[in-house]
């Protein structure tokens, strides 16, 4: 019994193993897919409340705190699996514009990513008004920019 | 500009604080890495990379052996609309008084208003890192003859609202200092008025903000330089988070107008 266990866990590492090399060769650093899908997720949460905010859609406040709910889990997520020292755009090239400054010496990504969550957190607070939202967002949207600007590279 | 130029304008504090965040002073003249409170501290030291040499801006707190403190209300006009120091030297137009030339005298007196309520900071300004002949300041005499220029450049029938954002954009925002191409002398092409350019520190480029490339709503464009967001929900990064972080502390009517005033400037074809 003990042996057919070991000789699972084994074979699965072995497998994820090889599927994680194979992914790199065949469709780019799975790190910086995942942060991709992360980031994505961001702005598909930030739709809904960015687009109430502005009028773009009719305020629902279900839809609005579910939305605030998930940007608040996904700002807190433990996301070190896939923000990896040398994937950055110094190390991959074109397909991140992950600085290198995120994983330099005296990096402030930290105080970053904190002001993100206590965007996130107020927002998550106030989610359930029209106007709750619309005086949350512009603290969510600064605390994206503040990231943005020291450690992605400009657009091209 | 004559003495009394600035006769019976009256300085309000609040008009001053609404044009020291559209005019954007902090943006540039704040301490290097400052956040946050700490960037109402006019300290200067920040670096401007251009064909021409790198210029670093001024202390423009109200210390008065490094900063401003000494100017009058008539000093700081001749400066921000004519180039002139208060020792009658000529400023190099990294200053943007190529813009400020267009804005409201009375504007500038509140804003000298409410710069004396600034912090002080006794940081001495630093030199600029500029080649000759540009370091040769009576040159730019002849810059100002040719490109200084106090004309609209959006004319005909505005609304109000296209109106306040052409003063906004044109005369404080100054956004085309950055997003416009400029000559070889560093003099604005007013052909391609906000139609994109190189980026001076040499990565990417500002983007085109005429219509013919930016096809956001004025709805779009009033939320971005509110929050940041764009149409898809990115963020803004570089350079304008900067310019966000003012435009976010203007009236909405302000932003709006802004919105109206780039749906009426003509559409460049760049790149």
């Amino acid at each position: 019994m003990a042996l057919n266990r070991s000789l699972i866990i084994g074979v699965s590492a072995a497998v994820f193993a090889t599927t994680a090399v194979f992914a790199e060769s065949h469709g780019g650093n799975p790190a910086v897919k995942a942060r991709t899908a992360h980031m994505q997720l961001y702005a598909h949460n930030l739709g809904t409340l960015g687009g109430m905010a502005k009028g773009a859609m009719d305020f629902d406040a279900g839809a609005a705190q579910a939305a605030a709910d998930n940007l608040l889990a996904l700002a807190t997520m433990n996301q070190r699996s896939y923000w990896l020292p040398g994937t950055s755009n110094a190390d991959l090239g074109e397909e991140t514009r992950a600085l290198s400054a995120i994983w330099a010496d005296g990096s402030t990504i930290g105080t970053a990513a904190k002001a993100f969550v206590d965007g996130a957190t107020a927002m998550q607070a106030a989610a359930g008004t029209l106007e709750g939202v619309q005086g949350a967002i512009g603290g969510v949207g600064k605390a994206c920019g503040g990231c943005h600007k020291a450690f992605r590279a400009p657009d091209s | 500009m004559a003495a009394d130029a600035l006769a019976g304008l009256v300085p309000d504090l609040a008009v001053g604080e609404q044009v020291f965040y559209a005019a954007g002073c902090a943006s540039c003249h704040s301490t290097p890495g400052s956040v946050g409170e700490a960037k109402l501290v006019l300290g200067g030291g920040q670096t401007f990379p251009s064909p021409f040499g790198t210029f670093y801006a001024p202390n423009i707190s109200p210390d008065p052996d490094h900063g401003i403190g000494g100017w009058s209300a008539l000093d700081l006009a001749n400066a921000m609309q004519h180039g002139i120091s208060p020792a009658g030297q000529h400023y190099y137009p990294a200053f943007p008084y190529a813009s400020y030339i267009k804005a409201e005298l009375s504007d500038i007196m509140s804003l000298h208003a409410f710069l004396a309520t600034l912090p002080s900071s006794a940081e001495p300004s630093k030199p600029h890192e500029v080649g000759f002949p540009f370091n040769i300041r009576r040159t730019l005499g002849g810059w100002k003859f040719l490109f200084l220029r106090p004309d609209w450049v959006v004319s005909g029938d505005l609304t109000p609202e296209e109106t306040r954002g052409r003063y906004l954009a044109e005369a404080l925002g100054h956004c085309a200092e950055c997003h416009t191409p400029r000559n070889a002398l560093g003099g604005l092409q007013l052909a391609n008025w906000l139609g994109g350019a190189p980026n001076p520190d040499g990565k990417g480029k500002v983007p085109n903000i005429t219509p013919g490339q930016l096809d956001w709503s004025s709805a779009d464009i009033a939320e971005y330089l509110s929050s940041g967001f764009t149409p898809e929900f990115d963020t803004a990064g570089g350079h304008m988070v900067a310019v966000v972080e003012n435009t976010a502390k203007l009236p909405p009517a302000d932003r709006a107008a802004i919105a109206a005033y780039l749906k009426k400037v003509l559409s460049v074809d760049w790149p």
